[in-house]
């Protein structure tokens, strides 16, 4: 696997923000009562990373080390209002849905976290891939509890009505809540099969028995799982 | 006047708790409610920079961003003066309260990336009290005053959550739960249950 796959697959699964890691849970919770909000801020985050990442990348030499987080929040800041401003001339419905969670990407902390850990220090190219990796981790992550939540809550799919049934308890903040770790509790059983069964399938190509591999698991799934 | 404050107080403190029912300010809320005292800890010193944050933004943006016309710059001029505020009151607890300051000390400038504070900042510069706080006759206008006793009862609210929180964990922390959910997934299903408490308080 070369080097951008290895980075799209730790920001889509191995390293996915909100199912691994747990950043930027606010937005997470609040914005995926249906899966059209969910999928509207996964994008919008996913665009904002992008361009910090690559600002930041390119300004990474010239940047002081000592100054750098107030820096690094400066661009973001200045991503989100130019997010924002377009978002409000050009999608309203969007920007009302978001309400008061467009200007609070700029405290997610996904998206410093990614900043400091990564586009400081690669080259631009790595930092847009992973931008847009992780930014995808996210989205996916927040279009599939938006989609439960919504299927349950509302009885629709990305607002298409199905039936009438629908459960409360799903709508509301307990439910988003109840979701989330029953998602993340998903998530880290299938990734634990994952891993396991990649390490046994490891061990018998190397005829060493299960249990006793001497490799470090590697983590390099190709499968496209998601809780 | 007084119904409006006390429509602002029951909403900030419990219909509308910020973590609970909003969604703001929860990863001090996973991460630091691992003890009680540390969750009361961080809830206070999240109330005073929210209050102090709010004394500062709101007659920024009425006196002087919106007379300029520069209201569109105001993400960025939030989170610098939330920014420069908790630099400034870890300095003075620092130096007036060393004790403080060491219980304290590590939680300080988690709270500058905390979303609860932007939040407030954000949400108190609507036009009419009304916009929210759900409840509340429609007319009056905002001002300092019910933006800055907003702030105060949001913050009391971030407060009772964490605090709320910090007892249940210390408790489930060593039950037998299973392996996948261990961690957050069982600390998320709790805050489910408390939240569904906090619903009732929506139905006043």
């Amino acid at each position: 696997m070369n080097k951008y796959g290895k980075i799209t697959m730790d920001g889509l699964v191995t390293n996915n923000a909100t199912f691994k890691l747990v950043l930027g849970t606010c937005a997470t919770l609040g914005l995926s009562s249906s899966a059209m909000n969910g999928l509207g801020m996964g994008i919008s985050v996913t665009i904002v990373l992008l361009l910090s990442n690559v600002v930041i990348s390119l300004l990474r030499k010239v940047i002081p080390n000592t100054v750098r987080i107030p820096a690094f929040i400066v661009i973001i800041a200045t991503m989100v209002t130019l997010l924002r401003m377009v978002l409000y001339k050009f999608m309203p419905d969007l920007y009302d849905s978001m309400g008061v969670f467009l200007p609070l990407i700029v405290v997610n902390c996904m998206i410093l976290g990614r900043a400091e850990a990564f586009a400081s220090k690669q080259p631009v190219l790595d930092s847009a891939v992973d931008g847009v990796a992780t930014g995808l981790g996210f989205t996916v992550a927040l279009t599939i509890m938006g989609i439960i939540r919504e299927f349950f809550g509302s009885g629709s799919f990305f607002g298409m009505k199905l039936w009438d049934f629908t459960i409360g308890f799903f709508t509301n903040s307990a439910g988003a809540f109840f979701v989330y770790g029953i998602c993340i509790a998903l998530f880290i059983l299938i990734t634990d099969q994952v891993e396991k069964m990649l390490r046994a399938r490891r061990a018998k190509a190397l005829r060493i028995p299960d249990g006793l591999s001497p490799l470090p698991a590697t983590e390099e799934g190709t499968e496209k799982e998601e809780a | 006047m007084f119904e409006t404050i006390l429509m602002i107080v029951i909403a900030a403190v419990f219909s509308q708790n910020f973590i609970l029912v909003k969604f703001l300010g929860i990863c001090p809320f996973l991460g630091v409610s691992k003890k009680t005292n540390s969750a009361l800890m961080m809830g206070i010193a999240v109330t005073a920079v929210m209050l102090l944050a709010t004394l500062v933004t709101y007659p920024l943006y009425t006196f002087v961003m919106v007379p300029l016309g520069i209201e569109y710059l105001e993400i960025i001029f939030f989170i610098f003066i939330i920014a420069a505020l908790v630099q400034m009151l870890e300095k003075f607890i620092q130096k007036f309260s060393p004790s403080l300051y060491q219980s304290m000390g590590i939680y300080l400038p988690l709270i500058t990336t905390n979303c609860a504070i932007l939040g407030v900042a954000e949400l108190v510069l609507k036009a009419e009290v009304a916009t929210v706080v759900p409840g509340v006759t429609a007319g009056i206008a905002m001002n300092l005053g019910y933006a800055l006793i907003y702030a105060l009862c949001a913050g009391l609210g971030f407060t009772l959550a964490m605090v709320l929180m910090g007892g249940v964990r210390e408790r489930i922390e060593n039950l037998p739960a299973a392996k996948c959910m261990k961690g957050f997934p069982i600390t998320m299903v709790v805050a489910s249950f408390m939240a569904m408490a906090f619903y009732v308080f929506t139905l006043i």
